[in-house]
């Protein structure tokens, strides 16, 4: 793979977090992102899924120096985020943003939105005077199909869908290359998430976005990634091109969770038997030995429990981390 | 199959300083002893407060049930004083919420909790309510349940403060029980194992079951009839492989088409559903869908449709069809 074609790449990226201390407590270590390897390539939707504290949003954040990395290296392009700070760091911020999750809580209730939008313009130094922020503004919720007229509206006259617009449009407001969607649809209902999708591919196409995707969702992640990584206990366990995901899963916590989705089609879903895993993800506190997932895999044999399976790449660009999978 | 609770023309409206909200429009729907009856809709399109009110469960004020029935066995509960209503409720009608982190209180043992109901219900000594709750634990999957009936909500995950839900919904046995979203706030393996669950348990004790997702992945798999609701009305009923095989309602069909599928090969553009939900206090004079029907006429924005048979089973409010 050329090095050029990458935009992002990851080296054993570590987060861990220390816990509060107590009079009679030790401090102990969260281990929620512990050593993750992968790379997103320019203008590709990288899928991120796994459940909830499975340190997905961790990675995110992490990525764009939200978090700064406990170990290992974030390159973009060439440059390396870890190392950098101050106003160094903040020339790559311009080309990496954020979507939050709740429309809701992620939108200063007392700006309008054309200050919303216009707040990033203004710090980068970007958007010239007041006048010609707003202006840009403007442009921007034309961009997400917004009425431009409602820049001076603030964000409780707005629906979750709308708002999660205005939530995009600042994002874009920077003009930036990359953009992490954490979550981005799952507080909104199901008739308005396709419309969110939809913008999402639009925006991409247009302006040669790449996207990290962060979702639980899996048929919508599977829908809107190049490729999809899956994430366990603070470790990515496989990572494949979109269409080798739902054909051909290898890792057994893949499949679990692929055969845990419900298909909207009730000749199929009457019919077929998911695999059902036993009790909940371990704590990320105190990661059991070996695999992470050993405690709830089906296949678990004495190896797993003892040694960490090495994330290789067992088909072209196809990469998983198990024991039991063999090239 | 005859019906064990049946709902009939019921309308509550919330009354808020920002105006009347149109919560419940007049609904209309029957529950079959020993069947699944799944209500679909988005948040606000009056799915939830559909059930709370058959149940008297919502705050009055600001809200107030304007009419209907709701008739459990033949007995209407919206017109049971509420000692007699009381004996119902958590008896022979359950109820599991949505969020486990909050429908359980924080500061009692799971024991306490459990047994509270039995107590109320059931002329049991305390031995035999431990001793019932011990066995509905265990049937819902806890292990050791003697000794997590010690435990407090915050030592169980949310997966098995789910499961206690559960097992305090069954705890009487009851003959209807009505899951709100029970695997909303849950992780995709552990939603399988809660449905599996429930679907394991509802076989074994024969009960009718309400339950009220957005998730149509969710209700194809599990249950026998669905009724689709929007804006407060109740917009198709149909058993559920009609309602997939064939859908009628332009926001059926349009709710459908939206969903990616996991199963589907090529990359293909999501059909949207264009505008947003509508403003409960302002509803349209006519059919609440119409802003946004792909397939509107002239009359839609003017008459509202009333819930007609289209085919045997089959029922559906729109004028295409009327």
């Amino acid at each position: 793979m050329a090095e050029n074609k990458d935009l992002i790449v990851v080296e054993n990226l570590k987060k861990h977090f220390r816990t509060g201390s107590g009079f009679f407590k030790k401090r102990k270590a969260i281990y929620a992102v512990n050593g993750l390897n992968f790379t997103i390539r320019r203008k590709e939707t990288l899928g991120l899924v796994g459940e909830s504290g499975c340190g997905k949003s961790t990675t995110g954040e992490t990525i764009l120096q939200l978090y700064r990395p406990t170990e290992g290296k974030v390159l973009y392009g060439e440059q390396d985020l870890s190392k950098i700070g101050g106003g160094e760091l903040r020339k790559y911020r311009r080309k990496m943003q954020i979507i939050f999750q709740d429309p809701f809580s992620s939108l200063d209730p007392r700006m309008t939105v054309g200050n919303i939008i216009g707040e990033a313009l203004r710090i980068h130094k970007l958007g010239g005077n007041k006048k010609e922020r707003l202006e840009k503004a403007r442009e921007l919720l034309n961009l997400v199909n917004l009425n431009p007229n409602y820049i001076n509206r603030y964000p409780h006259e707005f629906s979750g869908g709308q708002r999660q617009r205005i939530g995009i449009a600042r994002a874009l407001a920077v003009t930036p290359e990359f953009i992490v969607c954490d979550e981005p649809i799952s507080a909104l209902d199901v008739s308005i998430q396709a419309q969110i999708v939809n913008l999402l591919e639009d925006l991409q196409n247009e302006l040669g976005l790449t996207y990290l995707f962060i979702a639980h969702d899996l048929s919508m992640v599977r829908h809107i990634s190049t490729r999809v990584a899956v994430m366990y206990l603070g470790k990515i366990v496989e990572l494949t091109p979109r269409d080798d995901l739902y054909e051909n899963a290898q890792h057994p916590y893949t499949k679990a969770l692929l055969s845990a989705v419900p298909i909207p089609d009730p000749f199929i879903a009457k019919k077929s038997q998911a695999v059902l895993l036993k009790g909940d993800v371990a704590n990320p506190m105190n990661p059991p030995k070996g695999c992470c997932f050993n405690t709830r895999c089906p296949q678990a044999e004495t190896i797993c429990t003892e040694i960490e399976p090495e994330y290789r790449e067992i088909y072209p660009s196809h990469y998983c981390a198990c024991h039991l999978v063999s090239a | 199959m005859e019906p064990i609770l049946e709902v009939k023309n019921l309308k509550t409206r919330f009354y808020t300083r920002d105006g009347v909200v149109k919560a419940v429009n007049g609904i209309s729907y029957a529950v079959n002893r020993g069947e699944v009856t799944a209500i679909v809709g988005e948040s606000g399109s009056g799915k939830s407060v559909g059930v709370l009110s058959a149940l008297r469960l919502i705050p009055e004020p600001p809200g107030k049930i304007e009419s209907g029935q709701a008739l459990l066995e033949g007995v209407d509960l919206l017109k049971l004083p509420k000692e007699a209503l009381r004996k119902k409720r958590g008896n022979t009608i359950a109820m599991i919420f949505q969020d486990p982190m909050t429908s359980l209180n924080p500061v009692l043992t799971i024991g306490r909790q459990m047994t509270e109901g039995v107590l109320a219900h059931k002329d049991v000594g305390r031995q035999a309510a431990r001793q019932r709750s011990i066995e509905i634990l265990s049937l819902v999957g806890i292990g050791n349940p003697e000794s997590r009936l010690k435990n407090f909500p915050f030592q169980f995950s949310g997966g098995m403060r789910q499961r206690v839900m559960i097992a305090m919904g069954l705890a009487c046995s009851p003959k209807v029980l009505i899951a709100d979203e029970p695997t909303t706030a849950l992780d995709v393996t552990i939603q399988a194992q809660i449905v599996a669950l429930m679907k394991k348990i509802q076989r074994e004790m024969g009960m009718g079951v309400i339950w009220i997702t957005h998730d149509l992945g969710i209700v194809a798999g599990f249950s026998k009839d669905v009724i689709v609701m929007y804006g407060g009305y109740i917009v198709e009923k149909a058993p559920v492989e009609l309602l997939f095989g064939n859908p009628l309602h332009p926001y059926t069909v349009g709710l459908l088409s939206s969903l990616p599928r996991l199963d589907t090969k090529s990359h293909v553009r999501l059909k949207s559903i264009q505008g947003a939900p509508p403003d409960m206090i302002n509803l349209p004079a006519g059919c609440p869908f119409t802003e946004r029907c792909p397939q509107k006429m002239s009359q839609c924005a003017e008459v509202n449709p009333v819930l007609t048979q289209k085919e045997p089973e089959h029922e559906v409010a729109c004028l295409k069809y009327c």
